[in-house]
């Protein structure tokens, strides 16, 4: 008989998993975070390569010489951003139009839900203007496209200038499979959705834009490119997108290996390669670059303006130019030779680049960790989930039994409705959480001194701390006491629904599952009502998302190397709350939703758990 | 006196030496026993950064169109276009060489087999002659059993298979069994088969008919190398084995008496780095004894024979014998294509006739409101 159906093999399986399952539980999660750590290793993981057969062997010399006019024609869209006093969309058209493309423009316009204090803007109206470069001899079926924000005062000048001046230099030769399109975009992210959103026939965030006139077929693949100054000391590659997605590692594969052809220093999170992965500092720089990628996967912040364009299956990468104390300068010319070689390498493309993997975290630029190995680690963390749940599930089927049968029936219909209130509750709390600060922020205003996004965001700190206060009010207004097993099953309801939560927004934002499992599965995993209440609150409320999140917003200015107090870090939190919430209106971000209508009440129920009478 | 029967003596054993010469020199001129050439050059390959195999078919083609065989004894056969694929920075030509010097596409190229109608079914349909009747005749190897055929495979190969097209692959024991079709149905005088692809020497592994030379550029398990990347166009232009081919072909003219085994020293593993391979075990003659020219060049051999055919019966010409009517002509029709009378069944008329539905609905419903009429709405609710 096989090992499940075998009863008594069954039952020494149960026995094993019931007495032994806080000892397992607590070394799969040691054994996970070990994983993890090891992850970082750099002889344990897989370098890079190329996958992709079209862009692997071909070899191109690049000619491309106009990095001084490049220079000149910044100079002069700087000038002429001063007069127009915004985006000198005329100057552009005609700039575009004299380099050979095919002109159109975009105007957009939208209202924030409340003003976003950091980039200090509340209705936005805008145009974005590009240029279609038509491939001479191929059909209209496909589309490269390069963008460069149009940015406030001297931000970004050179990568416009770098955008014209490529255009024309593509625009003389003859080999182009694909159209080729330059966009310059106004107001950064809301611009680009804009765009996208007219591009492709959506609308997601509810904008008003004037439609598209000219398309240039499906985009295969998309650069976007931040550049302030006339001399680089590196390029800097960001991946992270809308929701935590990656482009396809390809792209980045063909990212470093030009960096190397064209001897430009190139970083990934801003931190220079190493060479000595296995000593201690290089495993620690590697570890610090990866735990950094983490945390910014995780916000599901779109970390540049290529970010919105892998929701459409466009594989995009910001390429940003850093100007810092070093002695070795590269040119604008090097960063345009490198990108007509990238051009030129997507353009022997057939079809979508999807041979390398999608899901990744890089802790260098050499090296990946591919789905297959930090799964592995998340598995372990989270096993602890279903684990525990079984042991509940034993315990409840084993105690029945000692009680009479009448008994029981008596108590099943008060023991759902005892189980069901704290978790409808709960969520109802989520959806409190979710939809109140912004409808009522007008509310909040009239009554308190502060503005909209203040309002907004102490409301959401205030309905999530006045979540916490209802187990000691609500058994005031559920008759009946709970019993031994009402808890129980509400804690293998919580188990389950809080594995299936993790599991699949661990698949999704691998980052964002890692640490909420982190947290949460020691939470869940060891509550319950008999453990001393004060010390317990008080570990549960550290371990909480919101605890989560501003213990993250530590992390990223330290590895970052840029180590905030605790005021700031403060002001930071709250300034990341308002960013989350802007991000879910305006681009679609899942985090704000998750946390509140998912995580949020999941944790409420285990501290219902805590306080259950 | 004796003087002139000894000149006449001397001179007659010297015309018959040299006869004797003649016919020895005539024997070996007639030794192959082949009297036309043909060639089967296909590349299997598509996508632009295989325009390697594109170019080394096409300048095997030029070799083979220099040495003498003509277009319509050429099946050339390339997967896919590379001088006019949107990504060609020299629109309109192929090179092989570094010093892109020579347009091997050129304007007289033949393609008779193009894009996707290179397939394995197609190549093999092609050897074996068997062509539906509506291929012309540019696409058909029309060869006899005094044809020397040359076939030349370039593309990307493995252990037992050559890949076409990257959908399907062609096996050794298919290519082995499609030479003994054309050894059964007479199709060749002998075969010299070139292979250029990784692990080519495996494809020769299977055959079993007489008459074939093989070579290939590398052993099983070594993967034959590309050649000459070029920085301007972005690719590489040809592999190193059909580079230093038609290297050796450039010395060939129609009248070298290079052989075989010149053939078979080329491309060393100093310059090939992979271990070039040949198979004459099946080959009847000493190799040494065929020429290079037997194969790619296009020699015409003329028969000569000293019988005289007597045309004695003079001609006659048949009696038109349609003025008798015994004879009667059938007359010729083309059988139906579609023979949309059995395909297609006709209803069947109804052979007795019904009311139509709707009136037997409307004759019950006018008998029930009779019903309710006659005997009041109270008996309605036994209905409902």
């Amino acid at each position: 008989m096989g090992l499940l159906s075998d009863p008594t093999r069954r039952k020494s399986i149960v026995r094993v998993l019931t007495r032994l399952n806080a000892p397992i539980c607590l070394l799969c999660y040691m054994v996970g975070m070990a994983c993890f750590m090891g992850l970082a290793f750099e002889p344990f993981i897989l370098r890079t390569y190329m996958s992709e057969n079209a862009m692997g062997s071909t070899m191109v010399e690049e000619r491309f010489q106009a990095g001084e006019r490049a220079i000149a024609t910044a100079r002069e869209f700087g000038v002429e951003k001063e007069e127009a006093g915004g985006m000198p969309v005329n100057w552009l058209v005609k700039a575009m139009r004299d380099r050979g493309l095919e002109v159109y423009t975009q105007t957009f316009s939208h209202t924030l839900p409340f003003p976003d204090e950091n980039k200090e803007r509340f209705m936005v109206k805008g145009t974005n203007v590009y240029g279609i470069l038509r491939a001479p001899r191929a059909p209209r079926a496909e589309a490269l496209i390069l963008t460069a924000q149009c940015g406030l005062e001297d931000d970004n000048n050179q990568a416009v200038g770098l955008l014209l001046v490529l255009a024309q230099y593509f625009r003389s030769q003859v080999y182009w499979a694909k159209d080729i399109i330059f966009l310059v975009n106004e107001h950064d992210l809301i611009g680009i959705q804009a765009w996208l959103e007219g591009y492709h026939h959506t609308n997601i965030s509810g904008m008003n834009w004037s439609p598209i006139q000219g398309r240039a077929g499906s985009l295969q693949a998309a650069l976007s490119l931040e550049l302030s100054s006339n001399v680089v000391t590196s390029l800097d590659i960001v991946l992270e997108g809308l929701n935590g997605q990656l482009p396809n590692l390809d792209l980045m594969n063909l990212f470093y290996a030009f960096c190397h052809k064209f001897d430009v220093l190139c970083t990934i999170q801003g931190k220079l390669q190493r060479n000595d992965w296995e000593s201690l500092s290089g495993y620690t720089h590697a570890v610090q670059t990866m735990m950094l990628m983490m945390v910014k996967q995780a916000s599901g912040h779109p970390w540049g303006d290529h970010g919105l364009f892998l929701r459409y299956n466009v594989e995009a990468a910001t390429i940003k130019g850093i100007n810092s104390y070093r002695q070795y300068k590269s040119s604008v010319n090097s960063v345009g030779r490198l990108l007509e070689a990238m051009y030129r390498k997507l353009n022997n493309l057939l079809e979508r680049l999807h041979q390398a993997y999608f899901f990744y975290l890089l802790p260098s630029l050499s090296h990946f960790v591919p789905i297959s190995y930090y799964m592995t680690a998340f598995g372990l963390i989270a096993i602890s989930l279903p684990l525990r749940a079984l042991d509940l599930w034993v315990e409840l089927s084993v105690s029945p039994a000692t009680e009479d049968g009448v008994a029981n029936v008596e108590q099943s219909s008060p023991l759902v409705l005892s189980v069901l209130t704290p978790l409808v509750i709960s969520h109802l709390t989520g959806v409190a959480l979710y939809t109140l600060p912004v409808r009522f922020q007008e509310m909040a205003v009239e009554h308190f001194p502060v503005s909209e996004t203040e309002a907004v965001v102490l409301t959401v700190i205030a309905v999530y701390t006045a979540g916490m206060a209802l187990p000691h009010n609500t058994h005031r207004f559920v008759s009946g006491e709970g019993t031994e097993q009402g808890w129980r099953v509400l804690k293998l309801v919580t188990m389950l629904y809080l594995a299936v939560l993790l599991g699949c927004t661990a698949l999704l934002n691998f980052s964002l599952g890692f640490i909420l499992a982190l947290t949460l599965v020691p939470v869940a995993a060891s509550i319950t009502p008999h453990m001393p209440k004060f010390p317990t609150a008080l570990v549960m409320v550290v371990l909480s998302p919101a605890c989560t999140l501003l213990f993250s917003v530590f992390a990223f200015y330290e590895l970052q190397e840029m180590p905030m107090g605790f005021q700031d870090c403060w002001l930071q939190f709250l300034s990341v709350i308002s960013q989350g919430i802007l991000d879910h209106t305006l681009y679609g971000s899942m985090v704000f939703p998750l946390l509140t209508l998912m995580v949020y009440p999941c944790w409420l129920v285990l501290w219902n758990i805590l306080f259950w009478k | 006196m004796m003087k002139l029967v000894t000149l006449a003596l001397l001179l007659s054993t010297f015309s018959s030496t040299n006869g004797i010469n003649v016919a020895e020199s005539a024997g070996q001129f007639f030794s192959s026993g082949h009297t036309n050439n043909w060639a089967v050059l296909a590349c299997t390959s598509r996508f632009w950064f295989n325009y390697r195999h594109v170019a080394n078919t096409l300048s095997v083609y030029r070799s083979v169109k220099r040495l003498g065989i003509p277009d319509s004894h050429i099946v050339l056969m390339l997967a896919d276009d590379m001088a006019c694929n949107h990504r060609n920075p020299k629109p309109a030509t192929v090179f092989s060489h570094k010093s892109l010097e020579l347009n091997v596409y050129g304007d007289d190229v033949e393609v008779d087999y193009r894009g996707y109608e290179v397939t394995v079914e197609n190549f093999l349909r092609v050897l074996t002659g068997r062509l539906p009747p509506s291929t012309p005749r540019s696409k058909r190897l029309l060869s006899d059993d005094r044809s020397n055929i040359l076939i030349y495979l370039t593309g990307h190969g493995g252990n037992g298979f050559l890949k076409f097209q990257d959908f399907e692959e062609i096996t050794n024991v298919d290519l082995g069994d499609a030479f003994e079709q054309m050894w059964q149905k007479r199709r060749y005088n002998e075969l010299l088969f070139i292979i250029d692809t990784c692990q080519g020497a495996s494809m020769y592994e299977k055959f079993y008919s007489p008459n074939i030379i093989a070579l290939a550029s590398s052993q099983v398990g070594e993967d034959s190398l590309s050649h000459q990347p070029d920085l301007s166009i972005g690719v590489h232009l040809a592999d190193r084995y059909t580079f230093y081919l038609l290297e050796f072909l450039e010395d060939i003219h129609p009248t070298s008496k290079a052989n075989m085994n010149d053939l078979f020293k080329i491309c060393p593993k100093s310059q090939c780095v992979s271990t070039t391979g040949y198979r004459t075990d099946l080959f009847l003659r000493d190799p040494g004894s065929a020429l290079i020219t037997d194969f790619f060049g296009n020699v015409r051999k003329v028969e000569l024979s000293r019988e005289t055919i007597n045309l004695t019966q003079p001609i006659i010409l048949v009696e038109d014998n349609s003025e008798s009517g015994e004879q009667q002509k059938e007359w010729q029709s083309y059988v139906d294509q579609l023979p949309v009378s059995e395909i297609i069944h006709q209803k069947p008329k109804q052979k007795d006739w019904h009311p139509p539905d709707g009136f037997i609905l409307g004759l019950w419903t006018l008998i029930l409101l009779v019903f309710f009429k006659t005997y009041g709405m109270k008996h309605l609710k036994h209905i409902f």
